[in-house]
């Protein structure tokens, strides 16, 4: 369950601007019938860091995936960085190559070594020379600390470390926003720290990052609010202080006394 | 046991094993024999069932092997020389038939004088497809180049080749080995214009089709370099339209003229005196160049969201796979006549290519779809998430999975498609299986030889089919990522 985040927090430079990064309005969504995301209001600052927690089937996925439109939604609007998603595939590829994504199973490409991984996408869609590509990568690298596996394949690494190449694939495109859909979810309790570790270094220099997750000491130490949903919707939203230590719904109360209770 | 306190079940490990080496397994013959072959009652008596089944086969044929005669002018002598050396009744093989005729059973009717021509490029296609099968291990490819180099040079002289052509051969081919040596990719550059040597060596006639349709190409990359910057898409479609025009209309009045102009032709040869494994290689690669291609394109097709390219793609599909190959052989020689303008000349072996083509595709698109759909949905979704557009992310993360995934099917359609190729026999080709050995047969000497022709031939496939499968699973080895 939630690791307890123990080293102290550098708040420097996490800071929240005025400048909107992800505007999302009346947005809602349907698989077939079934009503999956209601009328989804979210305003998103840059350098914000938010926690998105919520039971199984709540929702919470797919509204971040939605935000790079890996999921399509049906009524309302998703502003990305000044983009409005729409079907327009161009604005589509643009908004992508702003925002990073962590997925659970990492989703590494098999076929290729850490460092190609690292560099395909700065070489074939920012068109960045492939040097200056895999100086960008191995300095990332370094950053989530396996700089020394560069020349591996993903299927020889630990979940630990193919998450931390997941963070470092994405980061490698210089994104202005990181989305997270439950990076340690597939590891072990001893890989999940080395991950967590790596966010908590990217929050600290001011990255704007959504996580889903269930690592309620990430969300404490490190989130300016925390997110509450359920059946599709918002429930609760506040700073992770008032979150946890003064919830409001008894939907949220019921799910903070399940998953802190033990 | 000392550092474990007996009396508690607690239990701390002071001091930690190290790592040792593995017990060394016990080998020999006998071991091996009773692990594999006697293990049990059930295993013994299968061994025995599989030694008297190889006994029954090798005593029926032995003989017939061993009486072989390799030196007679019909069957007729080649019996007498049975009977009079091994007694009257004895059977035996009668391989002379193969010693007599062997250039028919590789070369058909092409012109004796000439055979160095499909050997050179034979050769050719080795030099062009080393640096494709073996991009990465080098040493393979050196020492394919290097055997095809020497075989190529030695079969050409005793084939009677004039010097010219064999200077020519040596300095291409000596010239591969030298040029994988120090600059590699150049290779490639063979690869991409062997087809056009290769049709010129193969059929002969002017050099200048050949050039002009360089030609054309160039000028369709100049109009697509031109557009570039005003949209890809339509560079790529005016590159590939001016390309295609200049084909239809330009090139052949232009190779005339230039023809006449300065004469650059050898012999040409027909396409019916082409046949036997000549014939059967020839449609087999460039029916296995060209269904790969093709077979990606329908698969994506099919797989695509769009819906008139989808329902496209489905038809193709389902209407090739549903009709017999020699239907669609018998569309081409036939059907084809009816409908094309009268005095049109299409080449029948062109028109069996197209044909062999579009039937492996079809094949070729299931087996490339069963290994799109074996990829994980998160490929897609991580791709997507970076920002690569589609045909991106199929060419850099999809594909490459994907065609590793279908190498076994793949090689399995190309080894079915290549035994196909003897089906030409039913539009008037001559297949080395029949079409060649028919023609043998009909001669009164060799009238009534069956066996030993299809056993040669069918050596000669199995080598070449077997060849395919080993290659297949060299490069499931060299592409395999988990444990490296």
């Amino acid at each position: 369950m939630s690791e307890a985040i123990t080293r102290d927090i550098d708040r420097s430079h996490m800071k929240v601007s005025d400048e909107v990064a992800i505007d999302i309005r009346n947005m809602n969504k349907w698989y077939g019938t079934f009503h999956v995301l209601r009328d989804i209001d979210l305003t998103v600052h840059k350098g914000e860091r938010i926690v998105i927690a919520g039971p199984s089937g709540s929702g919470k996925s797919t509204l971040i995936r939605c935000i790079n439109r890996l999921e399509e939604h049906q009524s309302g609007h998703i502003v990305v960085d000044g983009i409005e998603l729409t079907s327009d595939i161009k604005n589509i590829d643009k908004v992508r190559s702003e925002v990073g994504m962590v997925f659970q199973h990492f989703n590494l490409f098999p076929h290729l070594t850490v460092l190609e991984n690292c560099t395909l996408a700065p070489i074939w869609v920012r068109k960045v020379p492939k040097k200056q590509a895999e100086a960008t990568a191995m300095r990332f690298l370094e950053k989530v600390k396996i700089p020394e596996q560069a020349g591996k394949y993903p299927g020889q690494l630990s979940g630990g470390q193919q998450q931390r190449v997941a963070i470092a694939r994405s980061l490698c495109m210089q994104p202005k926003i990181m989305l997270f859909d439950e990076p340690t979810s597939a590891l072990d309790p001893e890989m999940i720290k080395e991950v967590l570790d790596t966010m908590i270094e990217l929050a600290e220099e001011g990255m704007t990052m959504l996580c889903v997750t269930h690592e309620m000491g990430f969300a404490q130490a490190v989130a300016n609010r925390v997110i509450f949903m359920d059946q599709g919707q918002i429930v609760e939203q506040n700073n992770p202080h008032d979150f946890f230590h003064n919830p409001k719904s008894e939907r949220t109360k019921l799910f903070l006394s399940q998953i802190l209770g033990h | 046991m000392s550092e474990l306190h007996a009396q508690t079940v607690s239990f701390v490990r002071e001091t930690m094993i190290p790592p040792a080496p593995p017990p060394t397994r016990q080998t020999g013959a006998l071991r091996w024999l009773r692990e594999n072959l006697f293990s049990g009652p059930v295993n013994t008596i299968l061994t025995l069932l599989g030694l008297a089944i190889i006994w029954f086969l090798v005593s029926h044929f032995w003989d017939w092997f061993a009486h072989s005669v390799w030196n007679a002018a019909s069957l007729a002598e080649c019996r007498q020389i049975i009977a009079e050396t091994w007694g009257e009744g004895a059977r035996g093989a009668c391989w002379a038939v193969i010693r007599e005729r062997w250039n028919q059973y590789l070369f058909g009717f092409y012109p004796m004088e000439l055979y160095f021509r499909p050997v050179m490029a034979f050769g050719f296609l080795m030099v062009a497809l080393a640096p494709v099968l073996f991009s990465e291990s080098l040493q393979i490819r050196r020492i394919v180049l290097i055997v095809s180099a020497v075989l190529t040079l030695v079969l050409m002289a005793m084939l009677g080749s004039p010097m010219v052509w064999l200077a020519f051969a040596a300095v291409v081919m000596i010239g591969a080995v030298v040029i994988a040596e120090r600059h590699a990719p150049w290779l490639l550059i063979f690869s991409v214009l062997y087809p056009l040597l290769g049709i010129w060596l193969l059929w002969g006639g002017s050099l200048w089709p050949q050039i002009m349709v360089l030609a054309s190409i160039g000028l369709g990359w100049l109009a697509w370099k031109l557009l570039v910057r005003v949209s890809p898409l339509l560079a790529m479609v005016a590159g590939v339209l001016v390309t295609l025009i200049l084909w239809l209309v330009a090139v052949g009045p232009a190779a005339e003229d230039a023809q006449r102009l300065i004469p650059l032709a050898i012999t040409a040869v027909d396409s019916d005196q082409f046949g036997g494994f000549l014939l059967s290689i020839t449609i087999g690669v460039a029916g296995i160049a060209l269904s790969l291609p093709l077979g990606i394109i329908l698969a994506l097709a099919r797989r695509s969201d769009m819906f008139l390219v989808h329902t496209l793609a489905v038809t193709f599909i389902e209407f090739i796979r549903g009709v017999p190959l020699i239907t669609l052989l018998f569309v081409a020689s036939l059907l084809l006549n009816y409908f094309l303008p009268p005095g049109t000349n299409f080449d029948i072996i062109l028109r069996v290519i197209i044909m062999v083509t579009i039937f492996a595709a079809a094949y070729m698109a299931e087996v490339i779809r069963g290994g799109l759909a074996a990829l994980p949905r998160g490929q897609y979704e991580a791709a997507d998430a970076l920002g690569l557009d589609y045909w991106k992310a199929q060419r850099l993360i999809i594909l490459p999975q994907a065609l590793k995934i279908s190498i076994p099917g793949i090689v399995s359609t190309f080894i079915g498609m290549f035994k196909d190729t003897t089906l030409v026999v039913f539009v008037g080709l001559f297949d080395p299986l029949k079409g060649v050995s028919d023609f043998v047969r009909a001669n009164f000497a060799w009238k009534g030889v069956y066996w030993e022709p299809f056993i040669f031939v069918g050596a000669i496939f199995f080598i070449i089919c077997f060849s395919m499968s080993r290659y297949s699973m060299f490069l499931e080895r060299r592409l395999r990522r988990e444990h490296r």
